[in-house]
């Protein structure tokens, strides 16, 4: 196996990871909440599309576009009815809330699914891959690769580009003088919330697709969401993306000397950049 | 003729704290009002209570005779009630562009106020709108605050201590901005500590203590020894 095939292999794995990170990280920045059940979240929107894909026929893609909307309405309803009623000086609501309604997700998926190991089938397509001279990749991790690049894009053109991001940034500096402005800082954390869910069902279409996923898979991915957030710097997207990058490629390159260093490479190289950036790579310049 | 605002018997509390013991003040279409107190006398709590940040009785607030005491903040601003608040409270985020464009998040009608608008009556801000709004001077992020309060196209304008840590030459630029203001049909509610600056800009003139209006009466009408004593405390006069 050459480096450079690593070195590659690890981006496509670390954009996955930023895929996973980028709704937390929009959450965070626009409302400091940070929230446990992202990825408990992300398995919820593979779960759907497991059931649009084989309940109703559906290609993946197309179950994506079908679930988005809903996964938007489901965010919106959970930010406006409950998560709202968190917020305050106090860090610690949040923090139960969201960890209570990790473990209802998983167990009411355990429920409902078993506890068996699923996968969504994307047929010819997994299999498809593309040769870049010596290194072959993937169609979907490439393909997952540039969604995860459009997302970030996407996000920053939103949020400093448009009418609705500066209502968010506004109201992420100061919610009391946003609401002086004529913002409802409530519809803006219900909205901000949709939008990241919209995000996880992105991300849950390359999970689904790249790997078995089951109840339980949730908190593993919420903790490389977390490292990639962090890595990159709290509020950054652009380093989101990096962040899940260094991630993925220091995963690979410990497995690639021993597979069973994968996970702990990938911890360790979160340490390091803790260890030498406490505030990440790109943290943002206004706190 | 119904008030464009008016407060009656206005109550207002932090917690326990009463802040405010029964404020009755009434602003008529295009008129210019200022309230003056020392610190601590209620005016920033008064304005707190009118734009909605702080919650009041129903019936405590009139706009035009219509309740508005217990609407919160945007819906306050619905109602033509715009507020320049003390501090400024610029977004740090924005740069000055944005701050004003924030302003026009929920405009109201078609009215007078455009970008174009802001910067013809701050020049300045028109070289500097590319920069964080927190990056200005002060007398700049205070036309800023000024500015984005306009860009709503309010009926009314409450501002807060705006001179408050300015330099007087820079007051008097900003003060300078009030007849085109005015101009544009605002009706305008000041509150200022500088007794002076007050009873210039503003042809009626509420004086505050300890959470009650003590003196009330038309710019010209009010002496200097009736204002000092209602600003340190003595009996309530009335001027007409």
């Amino acid at each position: 196996m050459s480096f450079i095939d690593t070195i590659v292999q690890g981006v496509l794995l670390g954009s996955l990871y930023a895929l996973f990170a980028a709704g937390l990280s929009l959450v965070f920045g626009i409302m400091r909440l940070v929230n446990l059940a992202h990825g408990d979240l992300i398995v919820l929107a593979a779960f759907l599309l497991l059931v649009l894909v084989t309940g109703l026929g559906l290609h993946p893609f197309l179950a994506a576009l079908v679930a988005a909307p809903l996964m938007f309405g489901a965010g919106w309803a959970l930010q406006y009815v409950l998560l709202n009623r968190t917020l305050g000086k106090d860090v610690l609501p949040p923090l139960l809330v969201t960890f209570g309604l990790s473990i209802v997700i998983q167990n009411s998926l355990l429920e409902g699914f078993s506890a068996d190991s699923r996968r969504i089938s994307a047929g010819a397509l997994e299999t498809a891959s593309i040769g870049f001279g010596p290194v072959t990749v993937g169609f979907m991790p490439l393909l997952g690769f540039l969604s995860a690049v459009a997302v970030i894009v996407g996000l920053n053109l939103l949020i400093y580009r448009s009418a609705i991001g500066r209502a968010f940034r506004a109201t992420s500096d100061d919610a009391v003088t946003a609401g002086l402005m004529g913002i409802r800082p409530q519809r803006i954390f219900a909205m901000a919330t949709g939008l990241a869910m919209v995000v996880v069902t992105i991300a849950a279409l390359y999970l689904g697709t790249r790997a078995n996923f089951d109840p339980t898979a949730g908190p593993a991915r919420l903790i490389y969401a977390f490292e990639a957030v962090i890595i990159g710097g709290l509020g950054s997207l652009w380093g989101t993306l990096a962040g899940g990058v260094i991630l993925g490629v220091a995963q690979t390159l410990g497995a690639a000397v021993n597979p069973e260093w994968q996970i702990l490479a990938g911890h360790l190289a979160f340490l390091a950049v803790l260890l030498i950036k406490p505030r990440g790579l790109f943290p943002r310049a206004v706190d | 003729m119904t008030a464009l605002l008016e407060t009656r018997g206005l109550k207002a509390f932090y917690g326990d704290f009463q802040a405010l013991f029964g404020v009755d003040i009434s602003v008529a279409k295009g008129e210019t009002i200022a309230i003056i107190g020392a610190n601590g006398a209620g005016k920033t709590t008064l304005m707190r209570a009118i734009s909605g940040v702080l919650a009041s009785d129903p019936d405590a607030i009139l706009c035009r005779g219509k309740p508005i005491g217990a609407l919160a903040a945007p819906d306050i601003l619905a109602h033509g009630i715009a507020m320049v608040p003390e501090g400024r409270r610029l977004f740090p985020s924005l740069t000055v562009e944005e701050n004003l464009l924030i302003g026009a998040y929920n405009r109201r009608g078609c009215g007078t106020w455009t970008l174009e608008g802001v910067y013809e009556l701050f020049p300045v801000l028109r070289e500097r709108r590319s920069n964080p709004a927190t990056a200005l001077s002060g007398g700049q992020q205070q036309m800023v605050a000024i500015g984005r309060a306009l860009m709503s196209n309010p009926e009314l304008l409450l501002c807060d201590e705006i001179s408050l840590g300015l330099a007087p030459v820079v007051v008097r630029d900003i003060y300078a901005a009030f007849p085109r203001i005015r101009a544009s049909g605002a009706s305008i509610v000041i509150v200022e500590q500088d007794i002076g600056q007050a009873l210039k800009v503003a042809s009626r003139v509420y004086c505050m203590m300890e959470g009650r209006i003590t003196l009330f009466g038309r710019s010209e009408e009010l002496s200097r020894d009736q204002i000092h004593a209602a600003y340190f405390g003595a009996e309530r006069h009335e001027l007409h």
